[in-house]
């Protein structure tokens, strides 16, 4: 029961501390709000406003339907431009696509002399070219197949294929980024906000003074936790309220509790993450640096932002060691995919599991620091 | 030499509501020297703060030496005329630095010749006796020649005007004498120098022959030393202290200490031969002392002696070496919370919450202990009142002056009702009034109460009221008696004589060489040329002892270092966005060899991976929602039979689209599979001229034809790391300053905002191109990736981008106040730009509205252009121009910017 007091009184200081740093706060309020609506109404994943330029050597009809079959969002209307600047227009990285019809294609077409059309595509855009290029040859594919069926009924094919996507059925990639920037925000505030808070006690000399004070490194320890992360869960709530519920529109089909209360949880892990990499600096500037080559990972390699499943091996399995991994996964499966915890239990063992061992070796290295 | 050198009239300084200096008026001829004294938060420190020109002048009119402050031109003809150390131990010296780089630094901010530096400075060093330990860093002094170093640093440009803020507290009197003899001779060789002095001891004041009294924020008194001393029948400075503050004097009974009763034997707190070692320094050497019950025992030695090891070792802070410590009867164990109970510390320095106000720190503390609510909240109050501390209850405990916090430090030392109360320099910088006081508590706490107390004490008057005391040095207890006793045994007329005799008698018996006496240097008194404007002198200096600083701090570089490296492995491998072996289930309700021929070209495909097949609708909904599966493909029942009746069967494709990215790179895989499989079909059909296909498409993969990740990534990567390190190398360098104080430095000397930034912001740039190094080479040998351009266009590109990626980590360093903030706010800003808004993941050419603005305002996106130009596409300046005249444009606004938002003075 005291020790219940203690970690509460200890709590309500952090928080105090918190309040008076009014940069610090507005940070906070932009890292909940624009940095979560901008990336979310504004970039897509995949193939979106893809642009593409066309060089028509032929001007026929046929080579005006194809230009005119590329539509948005997924295009933009195609740029006609001369056949010597393909190579400078890719160059550029003006356009990702550039298709050329040759001379004659229509005529070749219809003497069914299998004309071909050369679509060039700058494979340095990662997430278009690939994904881009198949978008237009099934465009193209769908096009010529229906010019070459005109008047006669259409040509049917033996099997029809209906794709559907569940739980998020238009594919909107701005719900994934605004809950990817959300748990990528959380991560960098959890990690940061406690070690620097640690290191700064330690820098200012108050951390001796707590230790001459009957209270004991878990009760420091859990006080900082604590508090952090009930800044950092009601942060979310609003955010998860306001910005992506109201502003964005995102209808949220699971349980925002249960989001939440992962939240705790991962917040848990993540800060106990940050005590211990303060454990090993000595000095904020160190914390800093050190903090990048942990955090910047965590936030690209967990699947929030590049597929799991392409990484090498050995590197999935580290980044199943990261809590951010096991959120991720969370929070789509929770928030998108209304799972409960009967569904999601494996990961919340991870996550659980992840948590229990960074804040008990954080302790320990936390209590040997005090020592020394 | 009778012009004013100082003349102030109608000055007030208000921070908040709270009213710091009210209608001030004086002027001080040149060439005097004036003593400022006032008790703890009486203004002192901010009078000072804005003749130093440290604060912005906020009302009334303040002319130093011969113009106004306010005035631009002035104010900066005035940085190589004024010299101001501010209050606290060594606060304004880099404690990385040494000696000599420390004055160096200050030598070359104004301007100094080498020869005229080298000759200040070796005279400075010799008359300060700090020759010898000329290499030695700042951090590891003593207090003493903490506060040496920094009259040296002060005086080696020779100022006209030499302000100190309370110099000697926390000096011991044998430092504090030697401090003012150097000063003394300073002044007899430069006569025209003015000094003005706040101070805490009174006999410190009486020496000068000037004084001003401050009291609340009004000047009290002002004049003649002597004349001002002699309004009262004893003469002396404190009464006519006391008399010019009127009515708002408390007549207080002098202290009377009843004596101790013998008859209590108990030892509370014992040390027996207790010995310490840091490496091969040994700080405490076989200390041995037992203190009984109720005794008030005092610490007195040097700075940097032992008295603050020792005391941390009592308290479980410091394990010892060897010997024993024992608290109340029990060994000292740091896990032992219930003694912890029974003692009260105090550090020497402020280690209370800054942020929380002076009530709310001792109810923190209160609740700590385990005061139940409403006994803790009665003797909160108690002792707000018993330490004056009654106005200042709701004020931010960081925001009091350095007096008023050490009153609410001991007040929370004494919150519990403690035992044992062991006190580091308790009274250190609280004025004598307030001392009394808390004496005064000391004594009931001690008699009646029966509490023991270890204290250490600079204070002579203090020390004689202890019941006993123990001198230290170097580690070693030379004396250990009470106070009557030490005066008799070292034959001294007071105990401050028996004290300073017994230190000289010590350090000669260590320090054979004695003290070196050279003469100050008597060059012209010119005042050295300062430039005004920019100078790339000072901003060499300034550049010199940031990277001197980062070198002696390999930790940090090495993480800068490896930290870059680590993440572009990590990076090169990780990122890609190839989706290859997607996890994929057939719901096959049809078991015919039509569909199981439909599914075998999705288990030959590289991109899909089979997993269980699915029995039923829901367990199809279940695995998805699990996302074990990313996509299941449903044949309906009757699918051979249908295909072969020509009634087009429908196959249904269900994705996982919790991550649409991979759910709309499936669709698309599962569409080619599906064409392959019409492909198939129609061929194995027996009309297969139906549907030949009528035209070709040829795609080309351009700059990277195997479509490998790591040949566009690797590049890529490279925007985002020099993003990440150089601005967090930055980000604190100015905020640094700020929270540990030698931001004052930057306020008094000719250094210019641009200087300054610049300065710091090249050894980071250097680092940072040894990162660009590292990394090109890692994607060239390491990942293979092809270098087709201009080697010159990446090295000027990435030259650029580091300027501007270290300019963004100190704008954000100039603004905020906290490390933390700066920390949080480089890394929060840093990466919506580069990671989703740089092109490093989706081609900028597709975002619009404010992400596309984003992304053209941040820098990260330009040199994506460039390095994967450089690498790739085999482009040179040519062709990158406008990315690099991009890049510039941002390190200009950026660095801007930062000048702007960084204030050369206080508010």
């Amino acid at each position: 029961m005291e020790k219940l007091a203690h970690i509460f009184r200890l709590g309500l200081k952090e928080l105090t501390s918190l309040r008076h740093d009014s940069v610090l706060l507005l940070f906070m309020v932009y890292a909940f709000s624009v940095a979560i609506y901008m990336p979310a109404s504004g970039s897509v994943i995949g193939v979106h406003n893809a642009s593409v330029a066309i060089v028509d050597e032929d001007h026929s009809q046929v080579s005006r339907r194809l230009a005119e079959a590329l539509q948005p969002p997924e295009f933009q209307p195609p740029v006609p431009i001369a056949y010597e600047r393909i190579d400078q227009t890719l160059d550029d990285g003006e356009h990702t696509f550039v298709i050329d019809i040759p001379a004659g294609f229509q005529a070749d077409l219809l003497a069914g002399r299998e004309p071909a059309i050369q679509i060039n595509v700058d494979a340095t855009a990662m997430s278009q070219a690939f994904m881009g290029a198949g978008y237009i040859g099934r465009i193209f594919q769908r096009e010529l197949a229906a010019y070459g069926s005109r008047g006669q009924a259409a040509s049917q094919q033996p099997v029809a294929l209906t794709s559907r996507a569940l739980f998020n059925a238009n594919l909107e990639s701005g719900w994934f980024l605004a809950i990817i920037q959300i748990v990528n925000n959380i991560t960098i505030l959890a990690v940061l906000l406690t070690g620097t808070a640690l290191l700064r006690e330690r820098e200012h000399g108050t951390l001796d003074h707590l230790l001459v004070l009957p209270l004991t490194a878990l009760e420091i320890m859990l006080a900082k936790i604590g508090s952090n992360a009930l800044v950092v869960v009601f942060c979310t709530w609003l955010s998860l309220e306001l910005v992506v519920k109201k502003a964005l529109g995102v209808p949220l089909a699971g349980s925002i509790t249960l989001f939440l209360a992962v939240t705790a949880l991962y917040l848990f892990a993540c800060t106990a993450l940050g005590i211990f990499l303060a454990t090993l600096a000595r000095s904020i500037p160190q914390f800093g640096l050190l903090s990048i080559p942990v955090i910047i990972p965590m936030l690209l390699l967990s699947g929030g932002s590049t597929p799991m499943e392409s990484m090498p091996q050995w590197l999935q399995w580290v980044m199943h060691g990261s809590p951010s991994t096991h959120y991720v996964s969370l929070s789509t499966a929770i928030l998108f995919r209304d799972a409960g915890p009967s569904v999601v239990w494996m990961n919340l063992a991870a996550l659980t599991a992840i948590g229990l061992a960074f804040f008990f070796v954080a302790l320990a290295r936390f209590r040997r620091s005090l020592a020394a | 030499m009778n012009a004013p050198a100082l003349r102030a009239e109608g000055l007030s300084h208000h921070y908040g509501a709270q009213q710091a200096l009210e209608d001030v008026a004086f002027s001080l001829p040149a060439g005097t020297r004036c003593g400022l004294i006032g008790p703890d938060g009486s203004g002192k420190s901010s009078l000072l703060g804005l003749i130093a020109g440290v604060k912005r002048l906020q009302r009334g009119q303040l002319e130093v030496l011969g113009g106004p402050i306010t005035q631009r031109r002035h104010r900066a003809s005035l940085y190589p005329r004024i010299a101001f150390m501010p209050q606290g131990l060594g606060h304004n010296l880099y404690p990385d630095l040494s000696i000599r780089e420390n004055i160096h630094f200050f030598a070359t901010l104004f301007g100094l010749s080498r020869s005229e530096r080298e000759s200040r400075m070796a005279s400075l060093l010799a008359a300060t006796d700090l020759a010898r330990f000329a290499d030695r860093p700042a951090g590891k002094l003593s207090g003493g020649m903490k506060q040496k170093l920094g009259l040296c640093c002060a005086l080696i440009h020779e100022p006209d005007l030499l302000i100190l803020d309370e110099p000697t507290t926390g000096v011991d009197p044998l430092s504090r004498r030697r401090f003012w003899e150097l000063v003394e001779r300073v002044r007899r060789e430069r006569p025209q120098l003015t000094l003005l002095v706040a101070t805490a001891y009174m006999e410190e004041a009486e020496q000068f022959e000037r004084c001003l009294m401050l009291d609340r924020g009004r000047l009290i008194a002002a004049g003649n030393t002597a004349e001002l001393a002699a309004v009262t029948s004893s003469g002396r400075l404190d009464d006519a202290f006391t008399h010019f503050q009127g009515e708002q004097a408390k007549h207080s009974e002098p202290l009377y200490i009843p004596p101790l009763a013998t008859d209590a034997g108990e030892i509370a707190i014992e040390a027996r031969d207790l010995t310490l070692r840091f490496g091969d320094f040994t700080a405490v050497d076989k200390v041995s002392f037992a203190i009984r019950r109720g005794e008030i025992f005092g610490f007195l030695g040097s700075n940097g002696c032992g008295k603050t090891t020792t005391m941390k070792v009592l308290t479980g802070l410091l394990p010892a070496s060897e010997g024993e410590a024992s608290l109340l009867g029990r060994p000292v164990d740091a896990k032992d919370l219930a003694t912890r109970k029974r003692v009260g510390f105090m550090s020497q320095s402020f280690s209370l919450y800054g942020e929380l106000s002076v009530r709310q720190n001792l109810e923190l503390h209160a609740r700590l202990f385990d005061l139940p609510a409403t006994e803790g909240r009665a003797r909160c109050q108690r002792l707000i009142e018993r330490f004056g501390l009654a106005e200042h209850a709701t004020e931010r405990a960081g925001e009091l002056p350095l007096g008023l916090r050490q009153r609410l430090s001991l007040a929370v030392a004494v919150i519990h009702g403690p035992e044992v109360l062991i006190l580091d320099e308790p009274t250190s910088g609280v004025d004598p009034a307030a001392r009394d006081d808390f004496w005064r508590l000391l004594v009931e706490l001690s008699r009646d109460q029966g509490v023991t107390i270890f204290l250490s004490t600079h204070f002579m008057n203090e020390a004689e009221r202890c019941d006993r005391i123990s001198l230290m040095h170097a580690g070693r207890v030379l004396a250990c008696d009470t106070p009557a006793a030490l005066q008799r045994q070292f034959q001294g007329d007071s105990l401050e004589a028996a004290f300073v005799r017994c230190l000289e008698q010590a350090q000669q018996s260590q320090e054979p060489e004695p003290p070196a006496r050279t003469e100050l240097p008597t060059t012209t008194p010119t005042a050295a040329q300062v430039r005004h404007g920019f100078s790339l002198r000072r901003l060499r200096a300034v550049a010199r002892r940031e990277s001197m600083e980062l070198a002696r701090d390999r930790v940090r570089l090495a993480f800068a270092l490896f930290g870059a490296l680590l993440m572009m492995v990590i990076f090169g491998y990780g990122i890609s966005l190839d989706v290859e072996n997607l996890a994929f289930a057939a719901f096959d309700q049809d078991q015919s060899p039509q569909s199981r021929a439909y599914l075998e070209a999705f288990r030959g495909s590289r991109y899909f991976e089979e997993h269980a097949p699915i029995r039923s609708n829901a367990e199809l909904h279940r695995r998805l929602q699990r996302s074990e599966i990313k996509l299941a493909l449903e044949i309906p029942p009757g699918f051979g039979r249908d295909l072969y009746a020509g009634r087009q069967p429908e196959i249904g494709a269900w994705l996982e689209g919790g991550m649409p990215f991979r759910a709309e790179t499936s669709r698309n895989y599962v569409e080619a599979v599906h064409q392959e499989n019409l492909q198939r079909m129609v061929a194995e059909s027996a009309n297969a001229s139906a549907a030949s296909p009528l035209a070709k498409l040829e795609t080309r993969f351009r700059y990277n034809q195997d479509v490998v990740s790591v040949n566009a990534i690797g590049p890529g990567v490279m925007a985002l790391i020099l993003v990440f390190i150089p601005a967090m190398l930055t980000a604190l360098g100015v905020v640094r300053e700020k929270e540990l104080g030698s931001i004052t430095n930057f306020y008094t000397t000719p250094l210019t905002r641009l200087e300054f930034l610049i300065g710091k912001q090249l050894p980071y740039i250097a680092v940072s191109l040894l990162n660009l190094a590292m990394l090109v080479a890692i994607n060239r040998w390491l990942f293979g990736v092809p270098f087709k351009g201009s080697a010159l266009a990446l090295a000027v590109g990435g030259l650029l981008y580091v300027f501007a990626t270290t300019a963004l980590g100190l704008l954000i360093s100039a603004f905020t106040r906290t490390q933390i903030a700066a920390i949080l706010g480089t890394m929060i800003v840093s990466t919506l730009p580069t990671i989703q808004f740089s092109g490093l993941i989706v081609p900028r050419a597709s975002l619009d509205g404010g992400a596309a603005l984003m992304g053209q305002l941040f820098p990260a996106g330009y040199f994506l252009d460039i390095a994967v130009g450089t690498f790739t596409k085999a482009l040179g300046l040519r062709e990158l121009w406008p990315q690099c005249l991009a890049l510039g444009a941002t390190f200009l606004i950026f660095t801007s910017a930062g000048v702007l938002l960084l204030k050369k003075q206080e508010a």
